[in-house]
């Protein structure tokens, strides 16, 4: 498996490792490691030094209040947005500053909180603009049918629609994108970005707007996605959710860290508690 | 199922049944079956003349197609692409030919190269691809509204150079007897055989880019149009694929021109000015933005309008002339983008998926304006 991501990846001319592009060392356990992350928006601070490990093969949890900042560390670590101040590393490599599709080809991932399916495609189709990055195929090999670009695209269905059955929607290959529930879709946006073969994968609010039994599924997928050899990352405001799956978790308040933890730890700490049910005295002093 | 690859054998399909239209319509003109030619089927409003230039412009509206309906991505300056493949056509066959480069060189393009001027589209096509490289770099990174001014001023720019070119360009009055096509000694002339090389032409980059819709780079230029912010976290160099489709729209738009320039035999500025670039745009709605199929009928719908207006207006507006018909385009394109917003093709499909589900499948958005629309009618 590891081998044929080498090989698809050194075919694709993206860069190999984070190694090549940055020249840095790969730390011991760490994937991610951010470090002083600032992000102002004008004279809003969003992230206010931010700093905290992500380590390889774990699921973790950032959580907090609406506006707490979550998203936007998605945002910055997937280079979406640019960074105010301070570093991110992945792999060892300081990543922020590069282009999103850069980031992507190293190896990071990331689903949406407010749901980006491409909506003018089949489900399939969706999944198989996810192994863009592991195939390389240009314009006149397209345009031509040359036969390697058709051996790459028979490639691409192929693994497309073993993606589409890790989650569960091989079935619904065919359908309009936007004709799957709401539900489905969150499942479709994950399926898109594993098919990216990622070693962090970023998901944003996976189970906002999902039922209880959705959850479930959600929670044993997040596992099985673990279970591939991907580190997990993973921003939620259902408490009891986020209590069931992270191993570890990072509280935010108004753009700073304020707890970090197991999830029983979590629970028990009063900054936390105070964030959450919003103690206007502790937040004031 | 899209998955197991029928829709590949659809392409050739499709363009197959489209070429034996063409023979057949280009077999009436020919051989005139009962003494009757072309233009008596449409009881002389359209002529075959104007089948050649549906031809002709199918090839760049099929451009337009690619970047604004695949790649979301708006020109309003198009016309002063396809103005670059006819000027580079009637400079480099006349004037540089002529006098520039056997001046300098005596002899160096003797009379009888007659794979000069073939020479010269490829030139063309090279050129306009260069300019649109250099512009869009810059220009890519505008979005929407930003885009289309950009582009609008883009092709004005153009228009204008190619108008105040004095000697060089001809200005107004442009650039006279440019040489027919022709393949040794065999003339691509008279009509008929010239409406066989533009369809063929125009068949050709059809199935092309249909192949390039439905590959690699075709799904990462819909998954800009569809989320720029999910395509490029995806790993789509969304920067790269812009340029890319922007200039191969070009590239169609000047084959189109350089087409045009051995056609007409006279090139000035008047068909591209940013009412061709609108009339392009209006072409490309009506057929359907995100539909290659869409283009010939786009394009035709137009013309065969375009000579009605021309043959029976004045007739209903007295004083009105062939000038007049930018009104009733304008309010054409009001009525598409009203009733109609993915065009002709996705319409008709649009109805016979409604016959035969009773809105049960949907496809992207607009579909349920679609549907009420069809209902309707119905």
């Amino acid at each position: 498996m590891s081998g044929a991501r080498q090989l698809s990846r050194r075919e694709s001319g993206c860069p190999s490792s984070v190694d090549d592009v940055t020249g840095g060392e790969v730390a011991e356990n760490g994937i991610l490691e951010v470090g002083n992350l600032r992000k102002e928006f004008g004279g809003l601070m969003a992230l206010d030094d931010v700093s905290f490990d992500v380590k390889r093969g774990e699921i973790l949890s950032i959580i907090g209040p609406n506006g707490a900042g979550k998203t936007t560390i998605f945002n910055l670590i997937s280079g979406v947005l640019p960074t105010t101040r301070g570093e991110i590393r992945f792999e060892g490599g300081v990543i922020n500053g590069l282009k999103p599709h850069v980031i992507a080809g190293l190896g990071v991932s990331r689903t949406f909180q407010n749901l980006q399916i491409f909506n003018n495609m089949t489900v399939v189709e969706n999944v198989m603009v996810g192994r863009h990055l592991r195939s390389g195929y240009g314009m006149i090999s397209a345009g031509l049918r040359l036969p390697g670009g058709q051996r790459e695209e028979n490639e691409i269905v192929k693994q497309a629609l073993e993606h589409l059955a890790f989650v569960g929607l091989d079935s619904m290959a065919d359908m309009g994108a936007s004709s799957l529930p709401f539900g489905q879709q969150r499942l479709l946006e994950i399926a898109r970005a594993m098919a990216t073969e990622p070693t962090l994968l970023m998901l944003d609010e996976p189970g906002a707007g999902l039922n209880r039994p959705e959850k479930e599924a959600l929670d044993d997928l997040v596992h099985r996605i673990r279970d591939r050899g991907v580190t997990v990352l993973l921003v939620e405001h259902d408490m009891a959710f986020v209590m069931g799956i992270a191993e570890r978790i990072i509280v935010l308040d108004y753009g700073e860290k304020i707890a970090e933890g197991t999830p029983g730890e979590i629970q028990a700490d009063p900054k936390v508690i105070a964030a959450y049910l919003g103690d206007e005295e502790i937040r004031l002093t | 199922m899209r998955t197991e690859g029928w829709k590949r054998h659809q392409t050739s399909i499709g363009i197959g049944v489209l070429a034996i239209v063409v023979l057949v319509l280009g077999w009436i003109e020919m051989a005139e079956p009962m003494g009757l030619d072309f233009s008596d089927l449409t009881g002389g409003i359209v002529t075959f003349d104007t089948m050649v230039r549906v031809g002709i412009l199918t090839i760049v509206v099929v451009g337009l197609n690619l970047l604004m309906g695949h790649a979301g991505q708006i020109s309003l300056g198009q016309a002063g692409f396809y103005a670059i493949g006819a000027y580079v056509s009637a400079i480099m066959t006349t004037r540089a030919a002529n006098r520039g480069i056997n001046v300098l060189f005596p002899g160096a393009i003797p009379k009888d190269w007659w794979w000069w001027p073939w020479l010269m589209i490829f030139a063309g096509m090279v050129v306009t691809g260069g300019v649109a490289y250099l512009i869009g770099k810059p220009i890519l990174s505008l979005r929407g509204h930003y885009l289309a001014m950009g582009t609008l001023g883009v092709g004005l720019i153009i228009f204008v150079l190619f108008r105040e070119g004095s000697t060089f360009t001809g200005a107004f009055d442009g650039i006279a007897s440019v040489p027919r096509l022709s393949i040794g000694s065999f003339e691509i002339w008279p009509r008929d055989r010239y409406y066989f090389l533009v369809w063929a032409v125009a068949l050709g980059i059809m199935w092309l880019s249909l192949n390039i819709v439905d590959s690699r780079v075709g799904r990462a230029l819909r998954a800009i149009e569809g989320s720029e912010v999910a395509a490029n976290t995806i790993g789509v160099d969304i920067d790269k694929f812009k340029l890319q489709v922007f200039v191969l729209s070009t590239v169609y738009a000047s084959i189109g021109g350089s087409l045009y320039a051995h056609y007409q035999t006279l090139v000035n500025p008047a068909p591209f000015g940013f009412v061709g670039s609108l009339d392009l745009v209006i072409m490309a709605a009506l057929g359907g933005l995100a539909s290659v199929w869409g283009a010939p009928f786009g394009v035709g719908i137009i013309y065969a309008i375009k000579e009605i207006l021309r043959a029976r207006l004045h007739q209903v507006l007295h004083g009105a002339g062939g000038e007049h018909e930018i009104i009733v385009f304008g309010l054409l394109l009001v009525l598409i983008m009203i009733f109609m917003p993915q065009g002709l093709s996705f319409g008709v499909t649009k109805a016979f998926g409604w016959l035969r589900t009773r809105g049960v499948l949907r496809r992207g958005g607009g579909g349920e304006e679609m549907e009420s629309q069809v209902e309707q009618a119905a």
